[in-house]
């Protein structure tokens, strides 16, 4: 597996500039002769489609929703980084930079960083430029927050809304693009396949998710953005629809898959109620600028909370760990994400959580009501407030709320160089289905700068130079989907599809799903351990069993047919999540997302192992009856030397 | 749709406005309703024209809106309710059927007079018309009209025999036919409520109005269509309780 | 956080595809938990379909956080059920009480035509914003993000207009399947801040064309679409865009506004 990064020459701040230099450019009048197709709408896909129909490609999109301005992008609340220093906080690309590999804990690749850090600007011009409305303040100046922990406010956002605005501005590009016929949109989609001829990536299949019809889609270029894999935990913040069904069938077919072990799991969501549960809804993290959070010092009266006999604003102040202040004083409350889970994570297993299952610390707003009056607080976090009680029929204003972490975002991805492309050539990964840049934690604010980072301003130019570089003008647009290649692939999915229709067994996929989300939350999860994760291996191998021998589907191929989609997400998820676990046993350190519960210190923070593993973990996939091969991509640091990452 | 009905409320306000001259004395409707009939330069035409085409305009775009809507659903919801829609608004459809026979009813009453044929028999006379415009011009203020056509159509005659409108309408919604005058009644409570959606919609329609203004519009709305009903109702509501009376019975013509 | 359990009849209409006649099913629900939403209460009512060998109820829905507009269902006759300002997934069981029934269509309008059961198809809505829902720039050359201030207040209105998560929901409640709250949200937010001004008309003339040519009903001004919206878009951008168009189509008239 060719894992040669391609990193520019130069200093970092140059990286970029000679990158686009070096780029072979197409002659305007050859574009349209050349065909690309984008997976995915969401900020990334949409990005990316909506760029390249703009520079005159000939573009198709595919989205599995019914309309390209519903993918999950939409959800983000918080708000988009960028360096701009408007706030005059002393912030630059330099520091965006720093904070982002420091805040991944020193496991993302740093020129691919440095580029991020450096278009983040643009992103807000042109988002600016395509009538996003923003938030700003009376002098007409856009507005910024400070957001995730950050130390500047670096973070522009539009309401809690701004994964939503920011998508629509990318859809209003796409839809312009549309109108004018360059790009061909296609709703409803699913993508079951990419296509390889002689080891280059020249089409996908998909299924027509309202007939069941299996198409054969040709094109010079492939840009996979179809998002991560939180799915896997079934339980996640993620859409229901979400899955890593594109980014694993292009793994199958020879795209290393990096770091899949790096999740996130988000601090603040609402806990868990029941077995009827389909999803966790995320609380905006804003919430932790005025709340504090807790749970009570002893398990008596912890469980006296649980099980109603005390009301939490019933225990005296004396009797509460307001442990995220006392562990990290200079931080407190703002700790990221993925320390501010974990210390979640240990006062609940050690009995003291104050939800009915057990699961769920509090989030406290009664001392900032009292400091600043409850109208602050609804001005601020109203909405929030309304969500909350809607969803849990409890009015935070009253009581604390309870909040516990959940998955939320996938660090780990399709391995991709410089130019975005995986190690199939022609076969591109944008926004969070690649792995590229927030190592083992991704900060605030921060996917959204990436996936209209990869959608705006990598992925146009980096196709470009593939196209202008790898595919003679003479044969451009010039595949036949006749071609053997086609006919294999579009046979493998319609076998899996016939397959999974034929079993007739007795497990829904909705319950194996369900069973699954289970192992990987309880073995993968939070904490890892090395036991635990050869136990879950197994578990995935007999669930993976059960599924092919038990599951039941009703209905068949040629309608739309829910309960078949549901089936081979899963299906996928259930090859996926075992390589999830391998990835997580092999790398016998703490960082980040990633907590070995091997490697921690005595106050329990993690423990990074630099000498073995500063490295990425690049996957190849050998066959399921085969562990996967392991490749290593190392890392290296020029410009921020590695450090412990402390927020004490 | 917003265009033809701002012409008709136009119309309506003012022959509201007309109307309630029968809580005055008898001459001022009389005179009113003879110098409309007479109006210069074939003006009455032009304006029963206008009216005409207003009305034709506005069930013609009312039917096509009903049409176009009605295919735009073609499968109706089993579960049927509502939100905030007020019932008025609901009900436009029908109110303005009803009022579109009402308007005929009311032509056909007043206007051409064929449901009452004697009507066209009764008869006034009016003393100073023209000339020296003496005593009326006092009472009235319709002696306008007198500088118009000085030297029209206008009998040089001290004294004119016309039309007694006042009597008319009194015997029109007399107790004998208190049905009809339940009918106006009724058909003025419809207008009302079309109106009451109709202007502020008209606002809305046209696009003059904003978040400041929609409160305003919605009750100007809301005044406007009580007046109406209130002005327009009352004369029934006289005649029937005797408040006014016809000045010529109408047995005084057979 | 109380949770009980309630049992509710549900009537829900069945369709296999766009060209079947479809008809209403009732299905009895056992004990569900009241702290459950409607769409999980679906998602367990199609676990039992399956066990029953019955083909489960397709409905859409997607993020179940209230903010991607996919999933739709008239409950009882309103889109979204009638709590205020909530899209479906975000309503819960504890708004029905035990012994409910409770109706669910699917989204009735002729642009919207069922695709299966309570799946419908809502292209349209794309088709109208590839008509002019955008700022016409190319992406990578715009100018400073604070070279052009703009009010406070404006953005605010911007962005009470682009808070439209694009559900349906308007035309589905609107008696007469109207899509104007859904267009003049869209026309609003581009024409009133400046990046749209300079295509202001030729938007207002393209977007509403593509509206009228899709099939939806005329607006007459109920106010119902409103109501129903999960994200309270105010009628009187439909005011707003009505102005708009006809300011558009005077200048149109007068050749002031170039080929549309």
């Amino acid at each position: 597996m060719n894992l040669d990064a391609n990193i520019p020459e130069g200093p970092i701040e140059q990286k970029w500039t000679n990158a686009k230099f070096k780029y072979k450019l197409v002659n305007p009048a050859n574009k349209r002769k050349y065909s690309v197709i984008v997976v995915g709408s969401g900020l990334a896909g949409a990005g990316a489609a909506a760029t390249l129909g703009e520079l005159g490609y000939n573009v198709k999109c595919f989205c599995y929703q019914d309309s390209p301005r519903r993918a999950h992008s939409i959800a983000a609340q918080g708000g988009i980084n960028a360096a701009k220093n408007y706030q005059n906080d002393g912030d630059s690309i330099f520091r965006l930079f720093y904070d982002t590999v420091k805040g991944g804990d020193f496991r993302s690749r740093e020129a691919n960083v440095y580029r991020l850090a450096e278009v983040s600007n643009n992103i807000i011009d042109q988002c600016v430029a395509q009538g996003v409305p923003f938030a700003r303040e009376y002098g007409g100046m856009l507005d910024n927050r400070s957001f995730g922990g950050a130390q500047v406010s670096r973070t522009f956002y539009a309401r809690g809304q701004t994964g939503q605005q920011l998508l629509l501005g990318a859809y209003h590009s796409l839809s312009r693009q549309i109108g004018l016929g360059q790009v061909k949109m296609y709703n409803r989609h699913e993508m079951l396949d990419v296509v390889l001829i002689d080891g280059v990536a020249k089409g996908i299949i998909t299924r027509n998710l309202v007939t069941g019809k299996i198409d054969r889609w040709a094109a010079d270029a492939v840009v996979l953005a179809t998002g991560g894999y939180s799915t896997v935990f079934f339980l996640s913040t993620n859409a229901a629809g979400c899955n890593v069904t594109a980014a694993w069938r292009a793994h199958r077919r020879g795209a290393g898959f990096a770091n899949p072990c790096y999740t996130q799991i988000h601090p603040t969501c609402i806990p868990q109620e029941g077995e009827h549960q389909s999803k966790l809804t995320l609380m905006s993290e804003s919430l932790r600028n005025d709340g504090r959070v807790w749970v009570p010092k002893s398990k008596d009266v912890a469980k006296k909370v649980r099980l109603g006999e005390m009301k939490p604003s019933d225990v005296a102040e004396e009797d509460r760990d307001y442990y995220l202040e006392r562990k990290y004083p200079s931080f407190g409350n703002l700790a990221p994400r993925d320390i501010s889970s974990r210390a979640a994570k240990e006062a609940c297993d050690d009995g003291r959580g104050v939800a009915p299952t057990g699961f769920g610390v509090f989030l406290d707003f009664a001392d900032a009501i009292n400091r600043l009056g409850k109208h602050v607080i609804e001005e601020r976090y109203g909405n929030l407030f309304d969500m909350y009680e809607n969803i849990t029929g409890v009015n935070a204003y009253e009581q604390p709320m309870q909040i516990y972490p959940a998955p939320h975002y996938t660090m780990g991805g399709l391995w991709v160089d410089y130019n975005l492309m995986t190690s199939i050539p022609g076969l591109f990964a944008a926004g969070e289905c690649n792995f590229s840049d927030h190592g083992a934690n991704r900060l605030g604010a921060s996917a959204l700068m990436q996936g209209l980072a990869d959608g705006y301003f990598v992925v146009p130019y980096a196709v470009g130079n593939y196209l202008g570089s790898e595919v003679p003008i003479g044969k451009a647009g010039k595949i036949d989907i006749n071609d053997p290649a086609f006919a294999e692939a579009e046979d493998a999915v319609r076998s899996k599809i016939d397959k999974m229709l034929s079993i007739k067994g007795h497990s829904s996929p909705r319950s194996i799903h369900i069973e699954l989300g289970k192992i990987m939350i309880n073995h993968c999860g939070m904490a890892r351990d090395a036991d635990g994760l050869k136990e879950a291996i197994s578990m995935i191998r007999d669930l993976r069993q059960r599924f092919w021998k038990d599951l039941k589907l009703p209905g068949s191929s040629h309608e739309l047919n829910i309960e078949l989609e549901r089936a081979g997400r899963v299906a996928d998820h259930l090859e996926f999540a075992e390589l999830m676990c391998y990835d997580a046993l092999d790398r016998d350190e703490s960082c980040g997302g990633h907590f070995r519960v091997e490697h921690q210190t005595e106050e329990g923070e993690a423990t990074r192992d630099d000498e073995n593993f500063s490295h990425v973990s690049v996957w190849e996939f050998k066959g399921l009856d085969q562990p996967p091969q392991k490749h290593a991509e190392p890392l290296v640091f020029d410009y921020v030397k590695p450090g412990v990452r402390s927020y004490k | 749709m917003a265009l033809s009905g701002l012409v008709l409320v136009g119309f309506v306000c003012g022959h509201m406005l007309g109307n309630l001259q029968m809580f005055l004395h008898s001459d001022w409707i009389n005179e009113y309703a003879y110098k409309l009939q007479h109006l210069p330069y074939g003006l009455l035409w032009v304006v029963r024209t206008v009216m005409l085409i207003a009305v034709v305009a506005h069930v013609i775009t009312a039917v096509m809106l009903v049409l176009e809507n009605h295919r735009a659903r073609p499968e109706k919801y089993v579960a049927r309710d509502t939100l905030q829609a007020s019932f008025a608004s609901r009900t436009m459809r029908y109110t303005g059927f009803i009022l579109f026979f009402f308007i005929i009813f009311h032509l056909m009453h007043f206007t051409i007079q064929n449901v009452h044929p004697e009507f066209k028999d009764l008869e006034v006379r009016l003393e100073g018309v023209s000339g020296s415009h003496g005593s009326l011009e006092s009472r009235t203020i319709w002696g306008v009209y007198d500088k118009l056509s000085a030297h029209g159509e206008f009998p040089e005659s001290e004294a004119l025999a016309v039309h007694d409108v006042y009597s008319m309408v009194a015997i029109g919604f007399s107790p004998t036919y208190w049905y009809v005058s339940v009918f106006y009644i009724i058909s003025m409570g419809l207008l009302c409520y079309h109106l009451m959606h109709g202007i502020s919609s008209m606002f809305q329609s046209l696009g003059l109005r904003n978040a400041i203004w929609r409160v305003r519009l919605d009750r100007i709305a809301l005044v406007i269509s009580l007046v109406v009903f209130v002005g327009f109702a009352s004369i029934p509501v006289a005649c029937l309780t005797g408040l006014i009376e016809p000045i010529t019975p109408l047995v005084a013509v057979h | 956080m109380s949770e009980r359990n309630i049992s509710i009849t549900l009537k829900v209409w069945r369709q296999k595809d766009a060209d079947s006649a479809g008809a209403f099913e009732t299905y009895r629900m056992e004990s569900v938990s009241t702290s459950s939403s409607f769409l999980e209460m679906l998602d367990l009512l199609n676990e039992q379909l399956i066990e029953e060998d019955k083909d489960p109820i397709a409905f859409d829905h997607d993020c179940r956080e209230g903010i991607c507009g996919m999933c739709s269902l008239v409950i009882n006759g309103i889109p979204h059920g009638k709590n205020k300002l909530q899209t479906t997934c975000q309503l819960h069981m504890r708004s029905f009480r035990d012994g409910d029934t409770i109706t669910i269509e699917p989204y009735r309008s002729k642009p919207f035509p069922v695709t299966r059961d309570l799946v419908v198809d809502r292209t349209p809505m794309d088709t109208i914003m590839q008509a002019g829902g955008y700022v016409t720039q190319r992406i990578g050359a715009a100018q400073d993000a604070n070279a052009l201030p703009i009010s406070k207040e404006l953005a605010d209105k911007a962005m009470d207009a682009a808070a439209c998560i694009g559900c349906g929901a308007c035309v589905a409640v609107c008696p007469n399947a109207s899509a104007m709250l859904f267009t003049s949200a869209k026309v609003s937010q581009l024409n009133m801040l400046p990046q749209g001004k300079p295509e202001k008309d030729r938007r207002a003339l393209r977007m509403v064309g593509a509206m009228d040519a899709a099939g939806f009903g005329n607006c007459t001004n109920i106010g119902e679409c409103e109501a129903a919206c999960p994200k309270g878009i105010s009628l009187d951008f439909i005011a707003r865009m009505n102005r708009d168009y006809a300011v558009a189509s005077v200048k149109q008239f007068l050749g002031m506004v170039g080929s549309v």
